[in-house]
């Protein structure tokens, strides 16, 4: 993100010196990533392995973009427990519209015309969340516990209890299509595959860097930028660190939390219009299982649940070291099921870390 | 005192009741440019409603505030700021989670162009800015990105008044600014309070702490129930004089048997009228 631009203050740019102490606490994630991925490398067969990271990637978009808007509702001091159904209820909206308006209507329009539904459907929980939460001065814990029940219904009542499937053939392809193939002839080809591939076993076609990574990648650098460069995101430490100190100073804390809750419910919509385009449908409970994975993301890369604290780098670190421990234990041949007391673990060690982090400093 | 200059904060009259009970009665009082005001009062004196309608928590129900000759209103305390009236709470209002310059322009951060188009916070502005007014205060702070979570209870209190002075503060409102602090950080927060006197910026000085009002404070304004019992000036007075101010005729007479008391039941029971007070 950092561009040479001309300061118009003509300030020279200083650069932080890492304390040791900072170098321990916000260090530890890293070495236990690193670590997890040496060990899956050696112990389990095909981990290491550029398809299977570029897998890992895929995978993990969507609870990683669940949990970057997460992050900045922890840093606010609230937590939001109703991305998991707001992804159902969006990627529901979207699957409607798009299957509704398939072959009628161009695929550029099909698809934004979906997009735009999901997104605009999801952030309506977001700003009820956020005035209830803010001005109604109702604890996040219990609003945005009602909002997961009443976008949970929304979500089945708008799908007739059923997952909305499309049929139509692009919208998968931009889902699940990758930016360069590598045909065995040479041949090389961006965005999608060649038509004429008579007698090319698929298994010879080298394909690099799939599209829900490359939307993963762009929504983790706007977010970083966001809370790391902006006034917006200052504001977000500010209000987790001292609401009152907040109010005082001139915040506008009660604008600054509804636009923190749309911000996290447009995310979790995001996911959900991208969970549409990758597996062709829709439905109420897609997200459900994402909720509590997101959270550990954010918990795991640094975050504190008082508020204040956390970092978007360190929750795409919490992300990545659950992605690996979920994808490594299946190389590895272990009852899967493992991988949830796994994870489990991890957050209860990370906040252990923090804690003791805390003590020393 | 001082014709010729213009108060900076004039008060005229001013009154507050809630339901029966009248908290502030006719007030009047005029703080100059460069005075350290001590303001005493036993609880329940109406020092804090007094400070209150001033710093704009509270609407007076009568009288009159001036900034520089001109009658102002506040409606919430930010619109008191914004005329220049800091007030350095006991609470400190500063988020712990941030660093020195972070809090000294928290709500009015400086921004800076990123590609033309985007808003960025300007770090090292707001870094030089605040290295800069704290040297001003010669104040020494040894990490300044830090969270100030790690700064100790004097620093903080320091950090609030850097961020009042750098915002131009006309007057400066302190509400006990030595309570919670060890001997050496109070010597530290008076010697701050003389350096912003030296800069020309008056302080009001909430304090039940005597020896604080007569170390740095120029004036004192003494309140009684609700009233303004009288006014003196420290290079004048005693602080028995002042003390019988605060509690009235009633204990006058006691005051002054202390007074003329032997040296060492004197300093035991001045301690104990220290502790009236609070």
């Amino acid at each position: 993100m950092k561009v040479a631009t001309p300061n118009v203050d003509q300030s020279q740019p200083v650069k932080a010196p890492l304390k040791p102490l900072d170098i321990v606490s916000k260090g530890w994630s890293w070495l236990f990533l690193l670590v997890l991925v040496i060990f899956f490398s050696i112990f389990g067969q095909g981990f290491l392995n550029v398809y299977n990271f570029q897998t890992i990637g895929a995978d993990m978009a969507l609870v990683l973009i669940i949990a970057l808007g997460e992050t900045f509702v922890i840093i606010s001091g609230g937590i939001d427990l109703s991305t998991g159904f707001v992804m159902g209820m969006a990627s529901v909206a979207a699957a409607l519209v798009m299957s509704n308006l398939g072959g009628r209507a161009p695929l550029p329009v099909v698809v934004l015309a979906g997009a735009a539904a999901g997104l605009g459907i999801g952030l309506i929980p977001g700003l009820i969340n956020g005035v209830i939460i803010a001005r109604l001065r109702v604890p996040s814990f219990i609003v945005t516990l009602g909002m997961y029940g009443i976008a949970r219904g929304a979500g089945f009542i708008l799908s007739g209890g059923q997952p909305v499937s499309i049929n139509i053939n692009g919208v998968g392809q931009i889902g699940n299509g990758y930016l360069l193939y590598l045909l065995p002839d040479g041949r090389v080809s961006f965005f999608h595959l060649p038509s004429d591939l008579q007698g090319v076993r698929p298994s010879q076609i080298i394909q690099l860097i799939p599209f829900p990574l490359i939307f993963l990648v762009i929504v983790v650098l706007i977010s970083a930028w966001l809370l790391s460069q902006t006034r917006f995101g200052r504001h977000t430490y500010a209000v987790g660190g001292s609401e009152e100190a907040s109010r005082r100073a001139g915040i506008p804390v009660v604008r600054h939390t509804i636009l923190i809750y749309m911000l996290s419910a447009l995310l979790a919509s995001l996911a959900g219009v991208l969970y549409t385009m990758r597996f062709s449908n829709g439905a109420a409970d897609v997200g459900d299982p994402l909720l509590l994975t997101s959270i550990a993301a954010v918990i795991i890369g640094g975050a504190s649940l008082f508020g204040g604290e956390g970092t978007i780098l360190g929750t795409v670190i919490g992300a990545l070291i659950i992605a690996i421990i979920q994808n490594g234990l299946i190389f590895l041949g272990i009852n899967p099921f493992w991988q949830f007391i796994a994870v489990g673990a991890v957050i209860i060690l990370a906040v252990l870390v923090d804690q003791t982090k805390k003590q020393l400093a | 005192m001082k014709a010729d200059v213009q108060p900076i904060l004039q008060v005229k009259e001013i009154y507050k009741r809630f339901g029966g009970l009248v908290a502030v009665d006719h007030v009047s009082l005029d703080i100059y440019p460069g005075e350290v005001v001590g303001l005493l009062g036993d609880n329940g004196a109406g020092k804090s409603t007094l400070i209150k309608m001033i710093s704009g928590a509270y609407k007076p129900d009568g009288g009159q505030i001036l900034i520089d000759g001109q009658a102002v209103s506040f409606a919430t305390p930010l619109e008191a700021r914004r005329r220049g009236i800091e007030t350095i709470y006991q609470d400190l209002a500063l988020c712990e989670n941030l660093d020195a310059s972070a809090n000294i322009f928290l709500g009015r951060e400086r921004m800076r162009h990123q590609l033309g188009i985007l808003r960025v916070l300007s770090r090292s502005y707001m870094l030089r800015e605040s290295r800069q007014v704290l040297d001003q205060l010669d104040i020494r702070i040894p990490e300044l990105r830090s969270p100030i979570r790690q700064l100790s209870g004097g620093q903080r209190q320091a950090v609030s008044i850097a961020r009042a002075v750098y915002w131009k503060a006309r007057l400066m409102i302190m509400d006990e600014p030595t309570a919670a602090l060890g001997v050496p950080e109070q010597l530290k927060v008076l010697e701050l309070i003389r350096t912003l006197r030296s800069q020309g910026v008056p302080v009001i000085l909430i304090s039940h702490n005597m020896q604080d009002v007569f170390a740095v404070a120029d004036r004192a304004i003494v309140m009684r129930r609700g009233s303004k019992a009288g006014e003196v000036k420290i290079s004048d007075s005693t602080d028995n004089e002042v003390v019988s101010l605060m509690v009235g005729a009633e204990y006058t007479r006691e005051i002054k048997q202390l007074h003329d008391a032997p040296e060492e039941v004197r300093i035991t029971t001045h301690d104990e009228s220290e502790k009236d007070i609070s």
